[in-house]
């Protein structure tokens, strides 16, 4: 089996709040990210996904050393990120980039497209003004925009097009791993379509590693190859795509997964609606985060935080319905029913 | 009295900032019975919202301004109204929700607070009877412990809480017509999942027609009895949601459900995208505003701006090629590969 790119282990975040006392620090702690550990093999694709709040930006900003981590570790290739010394970092940095939701916020308006691609560069001093300029063209060709529109402004661009000169930036480094953090969830459909296809083609172009954060479960199950499910700032279930959209072993997966609009105005959808929305993660509910919502939770939910088991085929969850004999979940299929139809 | 509950024809909305002229609306037409629920669907830009509070003649003048059509309500021409009759109609007999519930909401007041308010100014009801009424409207929209949550702040509710709010202050007074505009956009799938089953079994108490705005297909399918699908500010088709889900006539709308990445698409695929983005709807547009994105736009299409017709029973749609007579083969148009495309 291949060595994996990134290992992260035991990752941790808690935000303290401010102390109503000055100098004090405060034991009122949000845990956006409470003990996530996972791998990344190369030229794969790893979703993340849940609800907001449940912490998937602020892992992404973690394992790409935006933000000191409370606890736990960043490997990439082998080498801890956190608490790595500040020149090493810069070289070790080069290798994950990001890309972020809002293609309207991420670039400097009063920059020029060619200025806001060359930008790592300049930071990292690679090359000089000619190659930098030939690299920016090359780089607006790579992901469909014309090399002739370095000159041009962000705001004369489309969201589809600033989401591309996004990516053209995130790449101009040659970055071995992409975080991309709802990359089109500000995108119309037909041009959310656009890039992605974009994304998956320069995957096997440059033999890219994705990790690709998403409410949106669509998406995710055509863009990646494992999915992680997050709630609360753990990891609840992961697995293959397959193993998840097929075979999801956690309550939680399964009402997102039902909760995803119907296809057609003639599927029934058997829906497992939740009760509230999530919960805060200040005071974060007793033993199992999500029982408070679960439609099958057990007394041991309450008191018992259940750890990740493996369920087979590389498959994770953490539910104690697992421990039980007749798991109720077996019995509920995933697939929708659609009522015999012919439709083009 | 008639089925008929709200007729728009030819709707013209423009907004002008110094010597440009947005036309945002174009020609916009369509007739909704009680108890039916219409979808509007399309991208951002194509005149959704604006065509939404022309409904209620919350349009900003300026720099909007009606330019053109008529709204007709129940039997009353609203753009006719005096102000005055109008404010009696909003809140009451058509109300209105928003994408956003949190800009929508006063921060400074307590729940409870904006919701008597908004019964009081259309009900005959004392403060006592008001807040009955409001508590009940918060049970009714499913807030768990309404009568202790009455009394709490919008930041003290989830996103999915407030938009609960903002139906319950839409639905109070028991409105004929409710216009929903992205009810759910900025909601968790779960919530939304809760929200629009909840605005079905209200429908359901109530009798309220509901003109749903959304760019989710998903969405016009779980709730929408008819479409239109918006493009640039115009209707490109027109007719049931059965009907257009199965037999859908306008290059847009093929575009629009071929790029929904759905169960059937495997990941081996490449998505169909719609090559390109929408026009500028400032600049003056000559022939389809679709041409230039469409696979199958040829000269006529440019030159010539197509009518809306009944190209099948009950079924509109505004495309050179779609007619009673001729019809365009989906398949041909398919674009393959469009990862590529340049601005
Ligand atoms: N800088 C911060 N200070 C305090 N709390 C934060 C900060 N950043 C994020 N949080 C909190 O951490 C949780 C997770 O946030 P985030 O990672 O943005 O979630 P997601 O991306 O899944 O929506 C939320 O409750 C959020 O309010
Ligand atoms: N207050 C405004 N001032 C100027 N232009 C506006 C205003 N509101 C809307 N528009 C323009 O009208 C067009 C349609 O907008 P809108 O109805 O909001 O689209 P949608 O809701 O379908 O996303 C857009 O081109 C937009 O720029
Ligand atoms: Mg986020
Ligand atoms: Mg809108």
């Amino acid at each position: 089996m291949t060595e994996a790119i990134l290992k992260v282990r035991n990752l941790k975040k808690h935000f303290y709040l401010d102390s109503p006392i000055p100098f004090k620090k405060s034991d009122q702690s949000v845990k956006a990210v409470d003990g996530v550990s996972f791998d990344v093999f190369p030229g794969e694709t790893l979703g993340v996904v849940g609800e907001s709040g449940c912490g998937k930006s602020t892992m992404a900003r973690l394992v790409n050393q935006l933000i000191a981590p409370t606890e736990g570790t960043v490997e990439l290739n082998g080498e801890n990120l956190v608490n790595m010394n500040k020149e090493k970092l810069r070289v070790f940095r080069k290798t994950i980039q990001m890309v972020f939701q809002d293609p309207f916020a991420s670039l400097d308006p009063r920059k020029t497209v060619g200025e806001l691609i060359a930008e790592p560069l300049v930071i990292h001093k690679i090359g000089n003004k000619t190659s930098r300029k030939e690299r920016v063209k090359e780089l607006l060709e790579v992901v469909g925009l014309r090399g002739s529109h370095s000159g041009r402004y962000p705001h004369e661009f489309s969201g589809g097009q600033r989401q591309r000169i996004n990516i053209a930036r995130a790449l101009a480094l040659n970055p071995d791993v992409i975080i991309c953090d709802e990359p089109v969830s500000a995108l119309d459909v037909s041009v959310q379509a656009q890039v992605i296809n974009l994304l998956k083609k320069l995957q096997k172009d440059f033999n890219l590693t994705y990790i690709f954060i998403s409410h949106d479960l669509n998406v995710v199950r055509y863009v990646c190859d494992r999915i992680a499910v997050m709630y609360l700032g753990k990891i609840v279930e992961m697995g293959t795509y397959k193993e998840i959209y097929e075979d999801s072993k956690h309550p939680y997966t399964r009402a997102l997964l039902s909760s995803i609009p119907k296809e057609s105005p003639n599927e029934i959808k058997e829906r497992i609606i939740l009760k509230g929305s999530v919960p805060s993660p200040i005071n974060p509910p007793s033993g199992c985060h999500f029982h408070e919502r679960c439609p099958f939770a057990m007394d041991v939910c309450k008191v018992k935080s259940p750890e990740l088991m493996d369920v087979g085929n590389g498959h994770q969850s953490s539910c104690h319905l697992l421990e039980l004999e007749n798991n109720p979940l077996s019995d509920i299929p995933i697939k929708k029913k659609e009522e015999e139809m012919e439709c083009h | 009295m008639s089925d008929t509950l709200l007729t728009v024809e030819n709707l013209e909305v423009q907004f002008r900032s110094g010597s440009s002229t947005t036309k945002a609306v174009n020609g916009v037409s369509f007739s909704l019975n009680r108890k039916e629920n219409i979808g509007i669907v399309g991208e951002s830009g194509s005149g959704k919202s604006v065509t939404a509070t022309s409904l209620l003649r919350l349009i900003p003048n300026p720099p909007g301004k009606i330019t053109g059509g008529r709204i007709v309500f129940e039997d009353k021409d609203l753009l006719r109204l005096s102000d005055k009759e109008m404010r009696k109609i909003r809140g009451n007999e058509i109300s209105m929700i928003f994408q956003d519930p949190s800009t929508s909401l006063n921060p400074v007041y307590t729940i409870g607070n904006q919701i008597v308010e908004s019964i009081k100014t259309h009900q005959h009801l004392n403060k006592k009877e008001a807040k009955e009424k409001a508590i009940h409207m918060l049970e009714l929209v499913g807030i768990p412990e309404a009568r202790k949550r009455f009394s709490m702040y919008p930041h003290e509710f989830s996103g999915g809480m407030r938009q609960r709010v903002m139906i319950a202050i839409a639905l109070a007074c028991n409105p004929k017509l409710l216009i929903a505009d992205e009810p759910t956009t900025a909601l968790d799938v779960t919530v939304q999942a809760q929200i629009l089953n909840l605005m079905k079994d209200l429908q359901h108490s109530i009798d309220t027609s509901i003109v749903m705005i959304t760019h989710d297909l998903g969405v016009i399918w779980e709730t929408c009895d008819k479409m239109l699908v918006m493009y640039a500010g115009n209707v490109v088709e027109s007719g049931t949601v059965q009907e257009i889900y199965d037999n859908p006539l306008h290059p847009y709308t093929w575009g629009l459900l071929d790029s929904q990445i759905t169960e059937s698409v495997s990941s081996e695929e490449e998505l169909n995208a719609i090559p390109g983005s929408p026009p500028d709807l400032s600049l003056d547009i000559t022939g389809c505003p679709f041409a230039a994105r469409c696979p199958f736009a040829e000269e006529i299409c440019l030159k010539k701006t197509p009518e809306m017709i009944e190209a099948a029973e009950g079924h509109f749609t505004a495309c050179h090629f779609q007619t009673k007579e001729h019809r365009l083969d989906r398949k041909e148009g398919k674009v393959h590969d469009r990862s590529n495309i340049k601005s």
